[in-house]
């Protein structure tokens, strides 16, 4: 399916990308999103602690890096499937706080209208296919989104996300045997958040996930996963492989699920020093200082960041509480469609997607030619 | 919606183009015009491929995709690995993604391998997040060449119980073309029930190019009005077969679709003649024949002359050895006493 010419273009557009720092913006960004994914989860917790949210209450404390480090890498016409940790993946595309967390209410503006619960969602229209509770189930159709860029000679990427707790479920390994098999451009990133509700990574597995990588035929990456940067540059250099024909990446990122599996979870199987230690590797604590310390910002910046967003999200949740409950005759509609909609484009904050290029998003690079 | 008279009488002629147009016909097998539809609609739009075991070079277990990697490229005819999920959650993505996948199981019965993928992601998908997954999973399936216990199930109810698939299950050669057709161009997933005793031994005129049949249309196999039987896939043929043995004036209904159901259909041939068999291969219990039974008795109890009766496989699964296998399916003899016993009544 590779032709030389696209090959050629997109080594040119490796190097491009090798050469384009992080701007001073693009880092500001990076620490927006992570702040804006742990205030807007921090207010959920709220909101269900008022009773406002039916079911339970799922959040991503502490894995803020990963899904914002590696979604920034994307272009619009890139395509993800999101997990229930991953909140900044959502925001960067450009889901609103007020959506989601008019979505955990249940409420008419919540980005599935009531249909679905919690995290259990994905704006078709920013290019999301959002999750099931079956796991890793959306790794596969991820890989299918990567079939189609390939078959139809595009330069785009899938990106997934899964747990550690999946890669002990069968369709992890057909997901990764199909994508290994048939080299497609897709980003598995792995969270390995030390536990599967309460199941820990000895009972999980012999061998760890990433090690397996390579005997599908690809290559597994392990990094801090607390790290901001260090996710978007394991992120940026798979989606670049995948770019260039060079098939799929695993990224493990090393981190630790702070919060129960839901809020109904106390934890009790957690040891104490264990959080502890993970408590003092908070990632946006240590990109905060790393702000400070190695790019120049001032602590009143970062800090006028912090209450920027605190602001933002509270108006986000007045807008959300202020949705209506759906329609009960809402239930019965939308089981089968009526015609056929493709995906919308998602937002693409990384600089490198709005300089330089010619037309909007990955264009002209990930169409084919016509 | 509303059953379509065929053409040609009863048997198995085919009804020519619906909307009346003279076509071009030529005869071929069930088996030669599933690949005939999926040829003119491969030709037809480039963003439909094939996904399944074995479907390139050697062209499919029962060799629907012969020839398919020569014409189209093995990219557009693609051998997947053995992995039903893989198979299915690869054509969700690649469907959303704008492409139209037929995946094709290689027996009905590995669906069950892909259901997770089938029933939570495609089924869903629309209703929670307004995604259409346009994909064709065609299901070979169906018993009477002792396949044993997985290789001749008819597991069409595990879908209808599903909310979000289409179902569909041709019994002519011009049906499964032609549903096939709507089956592709539909923006839903549909499971496509092809009988496998059907492949090579049923054979009538299919019309040549476009052809297309609605999903959800019933279409009336012989006309009759002293009962009904209401049937599809390869019981409409072994009605076909007792009616025109017993030579009574049977009317048999091929329901084509099992969801979208054609509910009208069925009620109107049923308040005509006062009396329905309803005949599957399927097993019994909470089947397409208790739906339909149902559906007769909520809608239409003031027309029945008498009890609505199924002929269906017994509740156990589908035996290997050809005695025993035959004790479990319905066979021409069970059908003429089904329908003696009914229009006696």
């Amino acid at each position: 399916m590779e032709t030389t010419d696209a090959s050629v273009v997109a080594r040119e557009r490796v190097r491009e990308v090798a050469e384009q720092p992080l701007t001073r913006e693009d880092r500001a960004n990076l620490f927006r999103y992570m702040v804006m994914m742990r205030a807007s989860e921090e207010r959920a917790l709220t909101l269900y602690k008022q009773g406002k949210v039916p079911g339970s209450f799922y959040d991503g404390c502490g894995q803020e890096a990963i899904s914002v480090g590696a979604a920034f890498v994307l272009g619009p016409m890139d395509r993800m499937c999101i997990l229930h940790r991953d909140l900044g993946a959502h925001l960067i595309r450009g889901v609103t706080p007020d959506r989601y967390l008019a979505n955990f209410m249940g409420r008419a503006d919540g980005v599935t209208g009531g249909k679905e619960g919690n995290m259990h969602f994905g704006d078709r229209k920013l290019g999301c296919v959002g999750m099931v509770s079956m796991l890793p189930d959306m790794a596969l159709v991820a890989m299918g989104m990567a079939l189609a860029f390939k078959t139809r000679r595009e330069r785009r990427v899938a990106m997934t996300f899964f747990g550690e707790g999946s890669t002990a479920n069968g369709q992890w390994h057909e997901a990764m045997n199909f994508a290994g098999i048939h080299r497609l451009p897709i980003v598995f990133v792995l969270e390995n958040n030390r536990f599967a509700y309460s199941t820990p990574n000895e009972l999980e597995f012999a061998v760890d996930p990433v090690e397996r990588a390579h005997t599908y035929g690809f290559a597994g990456v392990n990094v801090d996963g607390n790290d901001v940067e260090a996710v978007f540059e394991a992120a940026r250099a798979a989606a670049d492989l995948a770019r260039a024909g060079g098939g799929p990446t695993l990224i493990e990122c090393q981190t630790m699920r702070m919060h129960g599996h839901g809020a109904h979870d106390d934890m009790r199987y957690v040891p104490t020093e264990m959080h502890a230690e993970w408590a003092r590797r908070d990632p946006i604590e240590r990109y905060a200082e790393r702000l400070v310390a190695d790019h120049g910002f001032a602590p009143d910046e970062v800090e006028g960041i912090r209450s920027e967003v605190r602001s933002y999200v509270e108006d986000c949740a007045g807008k959300a509480v202020a949705s209506p409950m759906p329609d009960p005759e809402a239930a019965a509609t939308g089981v089968f469609a009526d015609a056929f909609e493709p995906l919308g484009d998602g937002h693409a904050p990384w600089s490198l997607w709005s300089q330089g290029q010619s037309g909007n998003g990955n264009a002209p690079m990930e169409r084919r030619p016509a | 919606m509303s059953a379509t008279e065929a053409r040609g009488g009863a048997g198995l002629a085919a009804a020519p183009a619906g909307d009346g147009r003279s076509a071009t016909v030529r005869e071929m097998t069930y088996l030669e015009a599933i690949s005939d539809a999926l040829r003119t609609e491969m030709r037809r739009d480039e963003a439909v491929f094939c996904l399944g075991e074995d479907i390139g070079a050697f062209g499919g277990a029962f060799k629907v995709t012969d020839g398919f990697v020569e014409e189209f490229g093995a990219d557009r005819c693609l051998d997947a690995p053995l992995a039903e999920n893989a198979i299915i959650g690869a054509a969700v993505g690649a469907a959303v993604e704008g492409l139209r996948p037929v995946c094709e199981m290689q027996f009905a019965d590995f669906i069950s391998c892909g259901f997770d993928q089938l029933v939570n992601v495609a089924a869903k998908l629309h209703y929670r997040q307004g995604i259409a997954v346009p994909i064709v999973v065609r299901l070979p399936s169906g018993g009477g060449f002792s396949g044993g216990p997985f290789h001749s199930q008819n597991p069409e109810a595990w879908f209808l119980q599903t909310p979000g698939l289409k179902v569909v299950a041709p019994a002519t050669a011009a049906d499964a073309k032609g549903l096939l057709v709507s089956a592709i161009r539909d923006p839903n997933p549909v499971c496509y029930l092809e009988h496998k005793a059907l492949y090579r031994h049923v054979r009538d005129e299919v019309p040549e190019g476009e052809h297309a049949i609605p999903l959800g249309e019933a279409r009336i196999a012989r006309s009759g009005d002293e009962m009904t039987v209401i049937a599809y896939g390869s019981s409409v043929h072994l009605a076909l077969q007792a009616a025109n043995e017993l030579d009574e004036d049977i009317e048999i209904l091929d329901l084509r679709t099992l969801c979208p159901l054609d509910r009208d259909a069925i009620l109107a041939s049923v308040r005509k003649t006062g009396k329905a068999l309803v005949a599957h291969e399927a097993t019994r219990s909470c089947g397409v024949g208790a739906e339909v039974a149902a559906l007769i008795t909520e809608e239409a109890f003031e027309d029945l002359d008498a009890p609505v009766r199924r002929l269906t496989a017994a509740d156990v699964p589908i035996p290997f050895s050809p005695p025993l296998e035959q004790a479990v399916l319905p066979q021409l003899d069970d059908m003429k006493e089904a329908c003696r016993e009914l229009l006696a009544y």
